[in-house]
């Protein structure tokens, strides 16, 4: 591309699905909590009154968010902790057999593994296969787990029938949502209305990093997995981390009352996205998507492929055009792990190995797409060249 | 200047490699690969590993990646490893994966990033003939040397390929580790082959793994002096672990035929051959024959035959080669020393 000198590089963050910007209205209310109201909220003097006021302030803003009553909110380090404290708490607790299907993320699926429960088939967009699940529902199942927007595809599972089938085959099931990637995009609150428990993460919704929530609704019932003081009602102990949570409810609250707007305004840059690829770039196909309707995804998911293209070689030639994007999920090596969730839709390893997702968020700009749409079809082409 | 894609296992050698290209003044990029998703020791693929390497190229300034090369590590490595020994070969599995890995996939891939040439921290050399063709050499520190894993390389590859410290000593490398600061300067050596560990070692990683044939053992004259549970997990030359006691003079295992499961045992004169056969016979630069020295695994000593179509004469007895083992040719070069001319394998004893 061509630049005038002094104008900054063009830059297009397409990594949103694994985590956001920080909303300058969180930064604004996390400081504070640092500088000036910086007491343990479990203290008795007024210092700590301020405190504990801030985070019942925080719980009073995500409720309506999440269908829930403020005193259901469990805040965690995390979304991957608020999966372990539901699934595990629950079987320690009650037992029996805990299910997830195989597209889980790994906080979910590895704890079902850990716990020695059931793996189900999903249907080859990412979503539980009814038919398996009602297969092995019996009431010595004790969890259900199925999350509500699959964070590699970004495809919508609709939780009435899970729930449907639980009522109806495994009566004494708790059903856990995780909900981390859904929260930024859908009503939760209508979505897993259902649900006994939800998972959320602060960061994928412009709030930081090492902050979350898990919905425990009244007379739910699991083990805490972190003992200690006895902070939030003996759920979860341990001080709480004061600024993550008030600027995790800054971000909720920016989020929730700018949801439709960004909805609508991402999904229009989405489909600019991968319309645009999809016409330049011979071969390419965008997948993860339920009969090509992404109204049955949420906004700024984007997931494309060629045959043949690698796509590890594919964000190294991306990165050094200043896009970012990924490729199936990271491991802790900071290696690219073949997708579980594209070989659970039952992707072609040959597809899968080539697909990048490309995932917005509300920060996203016209310009992002711009650089993308100027940059990435010439990559795609030389690596063609190779393929 | 070059753009170079260094590989870096997290290692000194390769931490040292990258610094000092990068000190020349090429545009250099590190790389880990993530090979195996198993237990190990060290080597290639720890978490900590590639914490190393990358910490070091943040050291220096340099860009680093992972490179996930595991399903082709599994296909060209691993399982190839299994199914050679449940056919009663004993490969070298670092050879497959330099030829398969490393200076296929790697090398490859450097190619789409639009790299001149990869570096690894290996001690041997690329040395150019008078007639302009490229030999690979023992490193500069023999005891280190290097080149017998690496002797499959042919020109297009070694035309690719900077070994930046194949001209210094250990010593010298990890004292140059230590003056640039490097937190790997004094990380042990590797050993052995990566995916093993040295708690659960060869013969219970191969136990898990492949289906074990129960065999006899006999002498040389074909009578039965006891039995094994696993001929696969039987090598040439194995002395102990069998429990036949009871000769005046040791025994050894001379030969192992495993299609009829039979483990012959001899004295030290059986155990020694003067031609050994020849079969997967590669070169560096166009086949040689006649007067050639041989060495027959990563650290062993040298000795001389003669070579011809699909064998090798030793000129004293030798002892003889587990079959799947890869024997590396050697010629002495007045101005470069010892250069790797091209590599076989042994064929069946």
């Amino acid at each position: 591309m061509t630049q005038n000198p002094g104008e900054p590089e063009p830059v297009a963050y397409l990594d949103n699905a694994a985590t956001t910007p920080v909303r300058q209205v969180a930064i604004d209310a996390m400081v504070p909590m640092m500088s000036k109201c910086f007491a343990n909220p479990s203290g008795a003097h007024r210092m700590a009154r301020e405190a504990r006021r801030a985070l019942d302030d925080a719980r009073d803003v995500l409720a309506p968010g999440l269908g829930c009553e403020p005193g259901d909110i469990v805040f965690t380090a995390g979304g991957t902790e608020a999966d372990n404290l539901a699934i595990i708490g629950a079987y320690q607790r009650h037992g029996g057999t805990v299910v997830c299907p195989a597209a889980e993320h790994h906080a979910v699926l590895h704890a079902v593994e850990h716990c020695g429960g059931t793996i189900v088939a999903t249907d080859n967009h990412g979503r539980v296969d009814l038919a398996a699940l009602a297969e092995i529902l019996t009431p010595e199942v004790t969890l259900v787990s199925v999350m509500l927007v699959n964070n590699e595809s970004g495809v919508v599972q609709s939780l009435d029938p899970v729930a449907d089938l639980i009522a109806e085959h495994a009566p004494n099931a708790l059903l856990h949502t995780d909900a981390v990637q859904a929260f930024p995009w859908i009503d939760v609150a209508t979505a897993a209305a259902r649900a006994d428990m939800i998972s959320i993460s602060a960061h994928k919704f412009g709030g930081p990093k090492g902050v979350g929530a898990l919905v425990i609704r009244e007379g739910v019932d699991i083990a805490p997995q972190l003992i200690g003081g006895g902070q939030e009602r003996d759920r979860r102990s341990g001080t709480q981390n004061v600024p993550g949570i008030v600027a995790m409810a800054a971000a909720a609250q920016e989020m929730l009352a700018t949801r439709d707007e960004t909805v609508a305004r991402i999904a229009a840059q989405r489909d600019r996205l991968v319309d645009g690829l999809v016409d330049a770039v011979d071969g390419m196909i965008e997948t993860a998507v339920v009969n090509g309707d992404r109204s049955q995804k949420v906004a700024g998911s984007c997931h494309i492929c060629v045959q043949g293209v690698e796509s590890e070689a594919l964000l190294v030639l991306l990165e050094r055009e200043n896009i970012f994007g990924s490729a199936a999920s990271s491991c802790s090596s900071g290696a690219q792990d073949p997708s579980h969730v594209l070989a659970a839709m039952g992707m072609e390893r040959s597809m899968a190995a080539g697909s990048l997702r490309l995932s917005l968020g509300f920060a996203t700009t016209d310009a992002e797409i711009d650089h993308a749409l100027a940059v990435i079809p010439g990559v795609f082409d030389r690596l063609k060249m190779f393929g | 200047m070059a753009r170079v894609l260094c590989a870096m296992s997290g290692g000194v050698d390769s931490s040292v490699a990258a610094a000092l290209l990068r000190d020349e003044g090429h545009e250099v990029t590190g790389v880990t690969m993530k090979l195996w998703g198993g237990d190990s020791d060290t080597g290639c693929c720890s978490v900590s590993d590639v914490d190393d390497a990358r910490r070091v190229a943040d050291q220096l300034g340099i860009e680093h990646h992972v490179f996930n090369f595991g399903e082709d590590f599994e296909k060209w490595v691993v399982g190839p490893y299994i199914a050679d020994h449940q056919a009663g070969r004993t490969p070298n599995p670092c050879i497959e994966c330099n030829r398969h890995i490393k200076f296929d996939r790697l090398l490859e891939r450097a190619e789409v990033l639009e790299f001149d040439y990869v570096a690894t921290g290996h001690h041997a050399k690329v040395v150019r003939a008078d007639d302009g063709t490229l030999l690979l050499g023992r490193g500069y520190d023999y005891a280190k040397d290097q080149s017998y894993v690496l002797h499959m390389l042919d020109q297009n590859q070694l035309a690719k390929l900077l070994l930046p410290i194949g001209s210094m000593t250990k010593d010298r490398v990890r004292e140059l580790a230590a003056g640039y600061g490097m937190r790997t300067a004094s990380k042990p050596d590797s050993q052995d082959v990566c995916f093993i560990t040295s708690v659960q070692g060869r013969g219970k990683f191969l136990e898990e793994r492949i289906n074990l044939t129960p065999g006899r053992i006999v002498d040389t004259d074909g009578a039965q002096v006891g039995q094994v549970e696993g001929v696969q997990l039987v090598t040439i030359g194995q002395r102990k672990g069998l429990d036949v006691g009871g000769h005046a003079t040791p025994r050894y295992v001379v030969d192992i035929d495993v299609p009829t499961s039979t483990i012959t045992l001899g004295t030290k004169n059986d155990l020694l051959t003067d031609v050994t056969a020849l079969t997967n016979a590669e070169w560096s630069a166009g086949a040689v024959s006649g007067k050639v020295l041989v060495q027959t695994n990563a650290h062993g000593d040298t000795a001389t035959a003669v070579l011809g179509a699909d064998s090798i004469t030793w000129d004293k007895p030798h002892r003889k080669i587990a079959a799947g083992q890869s024997l590396v040719f050697y010629r002495q070069d007045p101005a470069h020393g010892e250069l790797v001319v091209g590599g076989a394998m042994a064929a069946k004893l």
